[in-house]
C-alpha cells in the first residue's frame, strides 16, 4: 500500500511548527525579561524579624542579629511611661489638694479624752517606718532614673547628676530586695486584719464619713480605705519585687532582652501607680485625718479618735458601746 | 564631613572571626567580651551566610535615647560614642540596642554591671586623643591617627568595609555590578514588588 501525503497536510505541519516556535520564543523572552527573585530575600526578611543564628562569640544576645523588642521598649519607656506617668502622679496630687481645699481636714468631733488605746506595737511601727524609709528611697532614686535626664541634668549638670545616679542605682538595686522582704513580713502579720468584708464596701460610700453629712460607717481595726491601701501595697509591691529581682539579677535565669524589657516596663508602670497611691496614704495618715498619725508614731490613739474612725474596734477594745 | 559606616558584604564573609580577634587585640578588650561578632544564618545548611556585626553607629541611636545619664554623643563623623565617666552601668542601652552591641564587664558584688563597653569605630572616647587614659577606657583611637577601623582593614576577603558611607556604598555598588546581577539587596522584592534592582 502506498502512503500518500496530501499537500495540505504538509502546510498544516509547517503551520503548527511555526506557532510552536513562536510561542516558545515568546516564553523564552518573557523568562529572560522576568525580574529575578532574590533567592535569599525571605531569609534576610526573617533576620529582620529576629531569627536566631550561630555565633562563635560566647554571649547569648549576639546570636540574634537584629532584636526588635528594643525599639518597642524605647517607645514604651520614653513615650508612654515618661509622658503619661507625670500626669498620673500630678493628677493624684492635684485631686488630693482639691479634696483638702474643698472637704478639708477630718477633725475629731469630740475633745480628746486623754485615755489611750494601744493600736500598733513597737515591732509593727518599726516595720512600718523601715519599709516607708526604703519606699521613699526607692521612689526618689527610681524617679531620678526615669526623669533625671530631663529634670535634674539641666539643674546640676551631667557630671554631678551622673555621680548621684551611680550612687542612686546601687542604692536602688540593694534596697529593692530588702523592701520586698519587709513587704512580705508586713503581709504576713497584717493580712488577718485586712481581709475585705461587706462593711468595707459601705465605708467607701462616703469615704468613712469624710464626704457629706451621713452617719459614719462602721469599721473594725482596719477600715475600708486602709484595707484598700494594704492590698494596693501588697499587689504592687509583689509586682515591683518580682520584676525588680529579674532586672537586678540578669543572670538569675539567664533572662534574655525580651524578659528584661517587659520586666522594666511593668516595673515602671506599676511604680507610677504605687507612688501615686502612696500620696493618698501619706496625706490621710498625716494632715488628712486628725489623730491618725499618733497611731503609727506613738503606737496609741485617743479613745475619741477610735470612737469616730474605728467604732467596732473601739467597742472590742474597751467593752463600751460607741 | 564624612558619614562613617560599616558594611559587611555577605557574599564575601567567610566567618573567619579575624575581625573579632583583631578588634579584641587592638583595643585590649577584657576576656569574655567582644565588641564585634560574626553571626551565621542557616549555619551548616545550603546557602548559609555570615555577617560581621558590631555597633552600627545609628543616626537615631536607641541607646542614646534611653540613657538615663545622657552619656552618648555623636561625633561630626557620625560615630556614636559614650562617656564612661558618666556611664552608671544600668544596662538600658543593652535593652534598647537591636544589635546587642553594648556589653558590661562584671563589676563589684552580685555581678553588678560595670561601665558599658562597645565598638567605638576605633575612635576612642571623649578623653584626649590616644592618651593613656583613653586607651585604657576605650581602646586605640585610630581615627585620630588617620586610619580606619582595624576589623575592616584586617578583613582577608574585604567583606567588611568601614569608612565614609559614600565611598563604602560606591565600592559595594561596583561589586554588585561586577557580579552581573543585583540579587543581594536585602528584601528588595518586599520593598519594591515587581521592580528590578538597578
Amino acid at each position: 500500500m502506498r502512503t500518500h501525503v496530501k499537500p495540505i497536510g504538509k502546510s498544516v505541519i509547517v503551520l503548527i511548527a511555526f506557532i510552536l516556535i513562536a510561542l516558545l520564543s515568546a516564553f523564552a523572552v518573557r523568562a529572560i525579561q522576568a525580574p529575578d527573585v532574590n533567592p535569599r530575600s525571605d531569609y534576610w526578611g526573617s533576620v529582620r524579624e529576629g531569627v536566631r543564628g550561630y555565633t562563635a562569640v560566647d554571649f547569648e544576645p549576639h546570636e540574634i542579629l537584629i532584636h526588635n523588642g528594643g525599639e518597642i521598649w524605647r517607645e514604651v519607656r520614653n513615650g508612654l511611661i515618661a509622658n503619661i506617668g507625670p500626669l498620673i502622679m500630678a493628677g493624684v496630687l492635684g485631686a488630693i489638694l482639691m479634696f483638702f481645699l474643698i472637704v478639708g481636714k477630718d477633725k475629731l468631733h469630740e475633745p480628746k479624752t486623754g485615755r489611750r488605746l494601744n493600736r500598733f506595737s513597737l515591732a509593727e511601727r518599726l516595720l512600718h517606718w523601715t519599709t516607708a524609709f526604703f519606699f521613699i528611697v526607692l521612689a526618689i532614686t527610681g524617679l531620678s532614673n526615669l526623669f533625671g535626664r530631663a529634670v535634674l541634668i539641666p539643674v546640676f549638670g551631667q557630671g554631678l547628676f551622673a555621680a548621684y545616679m551611680q550612687w542612686a542605682l546601687w542604692v536602688h538595686n540593694f534596697s529593692g530586695p530588702i523592701f520586698l522582704i519587709l513587704l512580705l513580713i508586713m503581709f504576713v502579720i497584717w493580712v488577718r486584719d485586712n481581709i475585705p468584708k461587706k462593711i468595707d464596701l459601705v465605708w467607701f460610700k462616703n469615704l468613712g464619713g469624710m464626704i457629706g453629712k451621713g452617719p459614719r460607717p462602721h469599721a473594725g481595726k482596719i477600715n475600708g480605705g486602709e484595707k484598700a491601701w494594704f492590698w494596693v501595697m501588697t499587689l504592687s509591691g509583689i509586682a515591683m519585687g518580682v520584676t525588680g529581682i529579674l532586672l537586678d539579677f540578669p543572670l538569675l535565669v539567664d533572662q534574655g532582652r525580651t524578659i528584661l524589657q517587659t520586666a522594666h516596663a511593668i516595673h515602671a508602670i506599676v511604680a507610677i501607680f504605687f507612688i501615686a497611691a502612696s500620696f493618698g496614704h501619706i496625706y490621710i495618715g498625716t494632715i488628712g485625718a486628725e489623730g491618725t498619725f499618733e497611731g503609727m508614731w506613738r503606737g496609741t490613739v485617743d479613745e475619741s479618735w477610735a470612737r469616730q474612725h474605728q467604732d467596732l474596734w473601739y467597742e472590742e477594745k474597751t467593752g463600751k458601746s460607741a | 564631613m564624612a558619614r562613617m559606616k560599616f558594611l559587611c558584604d555577605v557574599e564575601r564573609c567567610i566567618e573567619c572571626n579575624a575581625c573579632v580577634t583583631a578588634c579584641n587585640n587592638e583595643h585590649d578588650i577584657p576576656w569574655d567580651m567582644n565588641r564585634r561578632h560574626v553571626v551565621t544564618i542557616n549555619d551548616g545548611r545550603p546557602g548559609e551566610k555570615s555577617i560581621s556585626t558590631a555597633c552600627m553607629h545609628c543616626t537615631d541611636a536607641p541607646c542614646a535615647a534611653v540613657c538615663p545619664v545622657d552619656c552618648f554623643y555623636t561625633t561630626t563623623d557620625g560615630i556614636v560614642l559614650h562617656d564612661k565617666d558618666l556611664c552608671i552601668g544600668c544596662g538600658y542601652c543593652f535593652y534598647a540596642c537591636p544589635f546587642g552591641a553594648p556589653q558590661f564587664p562584671e563589676g563589684g558584688a552580685f555581678n553588678m554591671r560595670g561601665k558599658m563597653d562597645k565598638c567605638t569605630f576605633c575612635a576612642g572616647g571623649p578623653l584626649p586623643d590616644n592618651s593613656k587614659e583613653e586607651y585604657r577606657k576605650y581602646g586605640r583611637n585610630r581615627i585620630a591617627e588617620g586610619k580606619l577601623p582595624l576589623c575592616a582593614e584586617m578583613c582577608s576577603t574585604k567583606a567588611l568595609l568601614a569608612g565614609d558611607g559614600n565611598v563604602v556604598s560606591e565600592i559595594y555598588r561596583k561589586r554588585v555590578m561586577n557580579r552581573g546581577g543585583s540579587m543581594d539587596f536585602w528584601r528588595w522584592e518586599a520593598a519594591y514588588p515587581g521592580e528590578e534592582q538597578g
